[in-house]
């Protein structure tokens, strides 16, 4: 393989090919609103992937974070009547406000007492959405204005599919440049030796803390989207079997790599949509994979796949 | 939002009767006489023993396995949910009561079985955060098999003694309330009994100290541990049983069950069986009490609470030790 | 003029007293080596020193600053830096970049300037890795430089870590036994690594167990035994010691350093 292989640069213009060209393959808009549900989502898990791969720390309520976002341009336009745009960033403080406030005290956990805490933060988030019906609708969601822009109305399922798509690449930019500089090397350092990173001289509760709210605005941000995007939301975005599946996405895909967080993210959200007879059978279905891949694919599809190629090519 | 284990927030359905449907609920604005703030406090007291009871014993059953392997079993809420739907389902079909129990138990225990054999075992030697994510996807998997199989209703099962309220103070308790602490008691006396005085409970112990001696020893861990998941799945069966006559059951009681006696284990210190069972009865107590007298809404965030509070300032749990790194 | 002084440090760990009453200190430019047998407590002397374990009693000062109970990064950012004996090396992380996370202080570490990787850190990057790639030349590793560092082998891994520590710019080196699993060259490499090092103004406070090093490279040594202090002297004091003879270097080590 050529040494320019990993570059950054190299994987973003794939990237954006990707996202290009893709559409010449769809039959249909109906691939329009699955393909933007990827990249929705493939968005969130990249930052959780900042959070879990690099700083090696672990999150089972994300999906309270993206809750945040989600609710946040439901209810500012509809009951504070602020606009759409402002919402959405109003959101991502919202966030990661949260998360510093919490994350102070709860990074100091390790393994699975942080994964509860972390479990624990995202149920009640949940919750509160849930039970505060007069803002949030209760269980059975509320609906969402659409983005206006400059008087343009962002509708149709093509024009979010190129919105997301290009957040995305937005988002991959973001989290490979992190990779290599003293930030990214701070949160790897962390998670390989948090004793050796400290004697480094490594403030290691602070570099926790920020991989925590920057995964925060990524799910945040991603929230808000799908919100937008759909014209409709309900708890259940903000609920611990999301934060199941964005963590599964991460994992599935390779901790570490924001192509596996991609492709872990294409693979959760397209096969239920392939198997839309068995409707019934998602929750099987979600286990199985999550077991099977968890056992036999313990570093995920991509580090899985590259490995031997890496490999092959220095033979 | 998983469906929560009965409760009053959200009782609007007609089947959710849950455990203080049969209470008028007070509220906290009017004036309540003596005798009246005396009926209530004993009436949140016994349903949060309860509640607790069931906490207790799927703590007791994580304590279990978390001893034997090191595993924090997501899906041990499933234990319960089998137990209780099992038994509905036989029932049903014609098969006599305690009968349709014992079936439900032994098929939770195999089901523990398969669940170590299939799931932890072929992923040993992974990190912890792996093997929990495992155990997530078991619990859902579990979950996905249960809707197929039976269905997304609710169900109940008739009381054991008969739906006849006891007067306790004035609070109406129902009769199934003192099966349900009877039986954890029973169970944890067994348990106890076991670990304590018989040769293979001390082979759980000593796994459970030191895994690596234990082997060495000639103790066969592995069959420690499938004991640890299959002894778990049965006292998580019982639970259900026992508590399906108060609280109804349905394919997807495990999740909320599982958080909530996770949080007990926490809060007794992780790997204590004592501080497991105590745990979950104050978490219940705090539940109930909590939803009487300050908010009946949050009801089930008061555990969840609790598992923050107890991580961020006691990691160590009410009973257990801290920890030293060696660097 | 001492960068070091450790005053009568204890420390208790469930009722086993770790570490009693043991004091000691260091100047720039010297060599001070803790020798004792295993359990004697040296490695968790050298934790509470470096900040990993809180001291019971006892006190820390480092450049007459009291820094009793400071987090290790504040240590480091103070000028200290230390090796492992158990290795702490960033695994998944390659051999320069594992130096260049060594000199995470010396570095400017902006978010915002990470988030977008500005030119001003594609620039710092390759200043980093530069400063990195002499120190990896300096222990012998240049060629292993983009190799990941769980690959490397253990003589090589400490090696590494010693490129680290030095990476910060400390004015005190605490080393846990850096020759250990080394060959003979490879430990002479070490002696002459430790030298220059110490040339250069560093303090330098090792634990080892290799006699002939320690007799040949140290100014002062400090003998410990069931975390006390045995006698603490130059070599030849220490060599000459009836107790330390008897307690710890037996009469194989004896004749051993008689020969250094």
């Amino acid at each position: 393989m050529p040494p320019w292989f990993g570059h950054r640069y190299v994987t973003l213009a794939l990237l954006a090919v990707t996202i290009g060209l893709l559409p010449l393959f769809f039959p249909s808009t109906y691939y329009f609103r699955v393909a933007s549900l990827v990249w929705v989502s493939a968005f969130a898990a990249i930052g959780l992937n900042i959070l879990m791969g690099q700083a090696g720390q672990v999150s089972l309520g994300h999906a309270g974070f993206f809750g945040v976002g989600a609710y946040a341009v439901a209810i500012g336009p509809t009951h504070l009547g602020i606009p759409v745009w402002a919402a959405v960033l109003a959101g991502a403080v919202i966030s990661a406000g949260l998360a510093h406030l919490v994350g102070r005290p709860i990074l100091r956990l390790k393994g699975h007492y942080l994964a509860i805490a972390t479990l624990g933060l995202g149920v009640l988030v949940a919750l509160v959405i849930t039970t505060e019906s007069r803002w949030t609708g209760g269980p059975d969601g509320m609906s969402v204005a659409r983005l206006t822009l400059f008087g343009w109305r962002a509708s149709g399922s093509s024009t979010w599919y190129w919105i997301s798509g290009g957040l995305l690449v937005l988002g991959a930019w973001i989290a490979l440049n992190l990779s290599e500089t003293p930030t990214g090397r701070a949160f790897r350092a962390l998670h390989d030796s948090e004793v050796a990173a400290r004697v480094v001289g490594i403030d290691v509760s602070r570099f926790k803390l920020q991989a925590f709210v920057i995964a925060s605005v990524y799910a945040s941000i991603a929230g808000s989207m799908l919100a937008l995007m759909n014209g409709f939301i309900n708890p259940d975005q903000a609920g611990f079997l999301h934060s199941v599946e964005l963590v599964t996405m991460v994992v599935l895909g390779g901790l570490g790599s924001v192509v596996g967080s991609i492709v872990g993210a294409a693979v959760l959200v397209t096969l239920p949509q392939l198997l839309t007879v068995f409707q019934e059978y998602e929750h099987l279905l979600l286990g199985l994979i999550i077991i099977l891949s968890m056992i036999f694919m313990r570093d995920g599809i991509v580090p899985t796949i590259s490995k031997p190629l890496a490999r092959r090519s220095r033979a | 939002m998983p469906a929560e284990f009965g409760g009053v927030g959200r009782c609007i359905e007609p089947a959710r009767i849950g455990l203080f449907g049969s209470v008028a609920w007070p509220p906290l604005a009017a004036k309540r006489s003596v005798e009246q703030r005396m009926s209530d406090f004993f009436q949140f007291l016994v349903s949060g023993l309860t509640v607790g009871s069931v906490y207790a014993l799927v703590a007791l059953g994580f304590t279990l396995i978390y001893n034997a392997s090191d595993v924090v079993n997501f899906a041990q809420g499933e234990f319960v949910m089998l137990g209780g739907m099992v038994t509905v389902f036989a029932s049903a079909a014609g098969v006599p009561l305690p009968l349709a129990a014992l079936i439900a138990i032994c098929i939770a225990v195999v089901v523990g079985l398969l669940l170590y054999w299939l799931a932890i075992e072929p992923a040993r030697g992974a990190s912890a955060v792996t093997v929990i994510i495992i155990t997530i996807g078991a619990s859902i998997l579990l979950r996905g098999i249960a809707q197929i199989v039976f269905d997304k209703q609710f169900h109940k099962l008739p009381a054991f003694t008969g739906d006849a309220p006891v007067d306790l103070f004035g609070a109406a308790i129902q009769p199934q309330s003192f099966w349900v602490l009877g039986g954890t008691a029973v169970i944890v006396t067994l348990l106890y009994a076991f670990l304590e005085l018989t040769l293979l409970g001390k082979a759980v112990l000593a796994t459970a100290a030191n895994r690596l001696a234990a082997h060495l020893v000639g103790i066969n861990t592995r069959t420690v541990m499938a004991l640890a998941f299959g002894g778990s799945a049965a006292i998580g069966a019982v639970a259900g049983v026992l508590i399906t006559p108060i609280t109804l059951t349905s394919y997807d009681v495990g999740t909320l069950l599982a958080l909530k006696g996770f949080a007990a284990a926490m809060l007794g210190g992780m790997g204590n069986p004592l501080g497991a069972v105590a745990g979950g009865i104050l978490i219940g107590l705090l539940e109930s009490f909590g939803a009487g007298y300050i908010s009946s809404t949050y009801k089930d965030a008061f555990a969840f609470i609790v598992i923050l509070v107890v991580l961020v300032a006691l990691p160590q749990g009410l009973f257990g030790r801290r920890a030293v790194e060696r660097v | 003029m001492t960068i070091l002084e450790v005053t009568g440090i204890g420390i208790s760990f469930g009722g086993i007293k770790a570490v009693d009453d043991v004091s000691f200190s260091v100047s720039p430019g010297q060599i001070l080596s803790i020798i004792g047998p295993n359990g004697a407590g040296k490695t968790t002397l050298f934790n509470v020193v470096s900040g990993v374990y809180e001291a019971q009693q006892g006190s820390v000062v480092l450049s007459g600053e009291d820094v009793t109970g400071y987090a290790p990064d504040r240590l480091a950012a103070l000028g200290l830096s230390r090796t492992f004996q158990n290795l702490q090396i960033f695994q998944r992380m390659t051999s320069v970049e594992n130096v260049m996370v060594g000199r995470h202080l010396r570095e400017n570490c902006n978010l915002f300037a990470d988030l977008f990787r500005l030119r001003s850190v594609t620039r710092q990057n390759r200043a980093t890795r530069e400063a990195a790639l002499v120190l990896l030349d300096d222990v012998g590793l240049r060629d292993s430089a983009d190799e990941i560092a769980g690959s490397l082998s253990y003589g090589a891994c400490k090696r590494l870590e010693i490129a680290r520590a030095l990476a910060a710019e400390p004015r005190i080196l605490l080393l846990d036994e850096p020759a250990a699993g080394c060959n003979a060259v490879e430990t002479e490499e070490i002696d002459g690594l430790i030298r220059e090092v110490a040339g250069k103004g560093i303090a330098v406070v090792l634990v080892e167990h290799d006699m002939k090093l320690v007799m040949k490279i140290s100014d002062r040594i400090l003998v410990l035994d069931r975390g006390k202090t045995l006698v603490e002297g130059t070599p030849s004091e220490v060599r000459n010691n009836p107790a330390v003879l008897e307690a710890y270097l037996g009469k194989r080590g004896a004749r051993e350093a008689a020969r250094a």
